[in-house]
């Protein structure tokens, strides 16, 4: 595998960090978010936190004009979330800091995607810098309190707790709030829902939060790797935030790399990294690899011409797909691509909050139909010409992107597995199936 | 009577595939294989106005929308 | 003269017992995934509000009828207070309790797009309140007409068309109901 760039991948000479995964960087300029960890190899206290990056830089932002300048700095720098969407943090941060009453932040560190730990990495190795962003976004918008919402039984929940503890009491109120296991749980207007009414489940798209939240409040909903660069930001300038990553996407991104790599873990890139290279970094392929899944289980699978592709927003646009919660899954020559995509299909159906008719209906639907051609031959091509009726109809018509999600995974299958598809439906299975499944699918999940 | 052109919205949510919409708007509603209406994305045609906004009042869980075009 | 007040009020009784079996029935049976290319689920919903609609036109010349006959001494207020004339105060009553529901039932449907369907709907559910008592009021009122043959045959029928009614409504099976009652959030 030839990657344009070749980054030089620096290893840090270190015990292996509490969650078991490997985190590296490529290059030392690029280790922002992890710089604190990386040094010494445990989770940065809060002194050793101090120390590296200095005080939460709100002195430098007083009142509200500071709050206003803050806003400013962060639209100069060009952040966009990084919880999957993608979209300009300070027009978040502005319309919220617009809205009347009072305001709350409530700060996403669900990670409801299998094939994403960067969060709970993120978490559990630079509490912190975390705390720090939501204390300054707390600040930019005029939010009374603060909400941490993490999944239930988190890896990252301790290293949470111990840090709030550790700084004592914070300008703004913050708790940490637990949340339901489930894929669509971690979706913005469900945090909202169950903050209001303890109902994990998406409430449509309006009103928009940053509108109309909890209690009815403005409120401003970040990932939490969004608001560690929101930190960082704010000590640096924004300025030294686009030093490194690309006019459209500049700054550096937390990664998740698996599958079919030999250092399986969360790497911190440049934007525009080229897909190749993020996969080198993570120790190349395992075996041979046939495609990657970039962007979470209701993502795009890409083949391995996409290895030149930039990983960043206008990068991704560019190959007809989106970053996504910025995971990158390999898949080997010697697995079924469309066994692997039936049975993430499986698991995204049963994860529907069962409140939309297309979504509840639709999905378990086109499930059936990846399992069948993965399954059994399909000569007269009924299975898949009713696959793809079905997935022109599902999108757009719910109430969150759950369904436009494992739409998008399905058309990617069918594209990128073609010959796959011709070889199934004319009778001849794959020999892998059933070996072994190579996409991070939860099981056991009680209905 | 507004002259703005209206687009027609299905609550997602709300809507029970009850199909009373595809009965009184079949020129704009079709409904897919489980009963939930597709609606033809664009601007009402004013000739259908009347038609839309009867749907709108016959919906069981007044799940379908006439809102102010954008 | 004297006489025609009130049987006019007693005949048009007996036709709003009649009319409000069919809303009732009519309201019943279009709900859920009824339709069928001869009876749409949209016309059988126009049925049952314009049947709806005539019922209240018969309701009125019935209580109108009550109150301007001087036979009984009802007052208006007896009419939607409930048990408190001097005429047949308990069946009576039954009939007052009955148009309270009519008036509430009618009050939500004309405001239903401002109040909300959880409120609508848990006003309109009390038609199925508001028949029994209905045709209790009816019957018991009724005297000596509750005693003729063809008055019996009527209420039974309207009883049998109302039970078949709610048993079609209970056992139709909804898709969506099922598949929302199936979600992992319930």
């Amino acid at each position: 595998m030839s990657a344009a760039q070749e980054r030089t991948a620096v290893t840090v000479d270190a015990p292996a960090p509490p969650s078991g995964i490997a985190v590296q960087s490529a290059a030392r300029e690029v280790r922002r978010l992890v710089a604190g960890w990386a040094n010494t190899g445990m989770p940065a206290g809060l002194a050793e936190h101090r120390r590296r990056y200095g005080p939460v830089p709100i002195g430098a932002f007083p009142g509200r004009g500071g709050a206003a300048r803050l806003i400013a700095m962060v639209e100069r720098s060009g952040l966009r979330g990084r919880g999957g969407g993608g979209f300009p943090t300070a027009r978040k941060l502005a319309a919220v800091a617009a809205g009347r009453g009072p305001r709350t932040v409530v700060a996403n560190g669900c990670e409801g995607d299998p094939t994403s730990t960067k969060d709970r990495t993120l978490m559990e190795l630079a509490p912190h810098l975390v705390i720090d962003g939501i204390e300054l976004a707390a600040h930019a918008v005029g939010a009374t309190d603060a909400v941490l919402c993490v999944h239930e039984r988190s890896t990252a929940f301790p290293a949470l707790v111990d840090a709030l503890r550790e700084r004592g009491p914070t300008r703004t109120a913050m708790r940490i709030v637990e949340v339901p296991r489930r894929y669509v749980a971690s979706e913005e207007t469900a945090l909202v829902n169950l903050l209001d009414r303890s109902d994990p489940r998406p409430r449509g798209r309006l009103p928009r939060p940053t509108e109309r939240g909890v209690r009815g409040r403005p409120t401003l909903v970040d990932n939490v790797e969004t608001l560690a660069h929101l930190a960082l930001i704010a000590s640096n300038g924004d300025a030294w935030f686009r030093e490194v990553g690309t006019v459209e996407s500049p700054g550096t991104m937390l990664v998740t790399v698996g599958g079919a790599v030999n250092d399986p873990g969360v790497y911190e890139i440049e934007q525009g990294t080229p897909l190749g290279a993020i996969l080198h970094m993570a120790g190349g392929p395992l075996v041979p690899v046939q495609a990657v899944l970039v962007g979470g289980l209701g993502g795009t699978w890409l083949g391995t011409e996409a290895e030149t592709m930039p990983f960043s927003h206008e990068g991704a646009r560019g190959r007809g797909t989106a970053l996504g919660i910025a995971s990158v899954i390999a898949l080997p020559v010697e697995a079924c691509g469309i066994a692997e995509s039936a049975r993430v299909l499986r698991y995204l159906a049963g994860e529907s909050a069962s409140q939309c008719g297309p979504c509840m209906f639709g999905l378990p639907a086109i499930a059936h139909d990846m399992t069948e051609l993965a399954a059994r031959p399909d000569r007269a091509g009924q299975v898949a010409t009713r696959l793809r009726s079905r997935l022109a109809v599902i999108p757009g018509r719910g109430a969150c992107a759950h369904p436009d999600g494992a739409v998008r995974l399905a058309a990617s299958t069918l594209r990128v597995f073609a010959e796959d598809v011709a070889r199934h439906t004319a009778g001849r299975a794959c020999p892998w199936i059933g070996q072994r499944y190579w996409m991070p699918v939860p099981t056991g999940q009680p209905r | 009577m507004s002259r703005q052109a209206r687009r027609l919205r299905v609550e997602p949510i709300t809507c029970h595939a009850h199909g009373i919409c595809r009965e009184l708007l079949p020129e704009l509603v079709r409904l897919d294989e489980w009963g939930y209406p597709i609606v033809e994305d664009g601007p009402v045609p004013a000739v259908l106005r009347t038609a839309a906004r009867s749907a709108v009042r016959a919906c069981p869980t007044l799940a379908l929308r006439l809102d102010r075009g954008h | 003269m004297g006489q025609s007040l009130w049987f006019a009020s007693r005949g048009t009784g007996l036709v709003t017992a009649l009319l409000l079996t069919a809303t009732t029935v009519l309201g019943a049976i279009h709900t859920g995934r009824v339709t069928g290319a001869r009876w749409p689920r949209f016309t059988l919903h126009a049925m049952h509000r314009n049947l709806s609609l005539i019922t209240l036109v018969f309701l009125v010349v019935h209580i109108a009828s009550a109150i301007v006959d001087p036979y009984a001494g009802i007052e208006w207020l007896d009419t939607v207070v409930p048990f408190v004339s001097t005429y047949h105060p308990f069946w009576l009553g039954l009939g007052a309790v009955a148009l309270d529901l009519v008036l509430a039932v009618l009050v939500t449907s004309l405001l239903r797009t401002r109040i909300g369907l959880r409120r609508w709907r848990a006003v309109h559910f009390s038609a199925y309140a508001l028949w029994p008592i209905a045709m209790l009021h009816g019957i018991g009122i009724g005297g000596l007409d509750t005693q003729l043959g063809w008055v019996l045959v009527i209420y039974a029928a309207c009883t049998i068309a109302v039970i078949l009614a709610l048993a079609r409504r209970l056992l139709v099976r909804d898709p969506d109901r099922d598949a929302r009652r199936r979600a992992w959030t319930s």
